[in-house]
């Protein structure tokens, strides 16, 4: 599988060391080449230097191509704004995002994004932990 | 009508007075705290705080009933998000987003946006028009009709100088509309009509044509 991930930070450096680790083909963009450091020594596919909610990049980056598209930058209306690129103008088969802000995932569900929020899942695994 | 606007920056501020002075009911949004203050102390309690991507500050806002929703902060994707939540979610009639890439504007409008504006672009054919060099200065865009308006002077080296326009090869598609010259009233060109140095031209065409016709034009 193809996979582009939007943002190198800690989440989306270790899911492309995962998803490289298991022979896919995986290329990881940032706005900021520093970001590159949290990737492990081991990986084998792409770090490029670029905007994901650019046309140009992620051009660049093979989207034409691409089975998935993941957006996990910090910002919640860069990984709308990169996701929506991608399933409408490149019509990418599997596009999922992360949004921080319950309220604004549950609009996004609904307007056809799969998204994901942290927040939810981890405030609740939490409780849980708490009530074992 | 009521209008919403979302950032209070420069654009922002400028726009909420703007449209004050016209007799509408204006709400701004703001996220920093000394911007909504002094939105408030010069135009009266026209400025809230928030983020004008979270439903619950448009919610109060009274977004529901609002006629418009006009987006110009700084960044293009809280711009388009603002939107987006004002067109799906409170069914804003008319949403329009300021955009600094103008590469955005093909994506913002296939994601559903009425309208955009490129602060960017706006200021680039400003200072064109300044230049005095520069060969083509866009005027206004046609954009439903795909068609723009553009002027084109005729330098005095350029071959076109003393030929009549029917004998330019001028792309098929582009239209001349009015020809500028100086000391004399504007006037509609003809095929016959001969060009002379320091001629103003201006055509409306499709951008695709633009290359086309400014070399017919230049001569180069």
């Amino acid at each position: 599988m193809k996979v582009i991930i939007m943002g190198c930070g800690r989440v989306g450096a270790r899911l492309a060391g995962l998803l490289d680790i298991e022979g896919h083909q995986v290329t990881i963009l940032d706005t900021n080449s520093y970001s590159f450091r949290r990737l492990p020594p081991e990986f084998n596919g792409t770090a490029l230097l670029g905007n994901g909610t650019d046309e140009e990049a992620l051009r660049k980056a093979g989207i034409e191509e691409a089975d998935a598209f993941i957006a996990v930058t910090q910002g919640d209306n860069r990984n709308v704004m990169a996701a929506q690129i991608a399933m409408h103008i490149f019509n990418v088969p599997r596009v999922i995002s992360r949004i921080y802000d319950p309220l604004r995932r549950q609009l996004y569900n609904s307007l056809g994004i799969e998204a994901i929020s942290p927040t939810i899942i981890f405030a609740q695994m939490i409780k849980e932990r708490l009530e074992k | 009508m009521y209008i919403i606007i979302i950032g209070g920056g420069k654009v922002g501020y400028h726009l909420a007075k703007a449209l004050l002075d016209e007799g509408h009911e204006i709400l701004a949004i703001e996220k920093d705290a000394d911007k909504v203050e002094l939105i408030c102390s010069e135009l009266g309690s026209v400025c809230v705080r928030g983020d004008g991507c979270e439903t619950t500050t448009l919610d109060e806002a009274g977004t529901s009933r609002a006629d418009m929703l006009i987006a110009v902060t700084g960044d293009d994707e809280d711009n388009l998000v603002a939107c987006q939540v004002a067109k799906h979610k409170f069914n804003v009639p008319r949403t329009i987003a300021r955009i600094s890439n103008p590469k955005n504007e093909a994506i913002f409008k296939k994601l559903g946006i009425d309208a955009t504006v490129s602060s960017t672009n706006v200021i680039l054919e400003y200072i064109e028009q300044e230049v005095p060099t520069h060969p083509l200065t866009h005027l206004l865009e046609i954009r439903d009709e795909g068609l723009e308006i553009v002027e084109v002077k005729i330098p005095p080296e350029s071959a076109s100088v003393g030929k009549a326009i029917k004998e330019l090869p001028l792309p098929p598609e582009s239209v001349l509309s009015l020809l500028i010259r100086k000391q004399e009233k504007p006037r509609i060109p003809t095929g016959n009509t001969v060009l002379r140095a320091e001629d103003q031209i201006i055509a409306v065409t499709p951008p695709e044509s633009e290359q086309a016709l400014r070399a017919a034009l230049r001569g180069s």
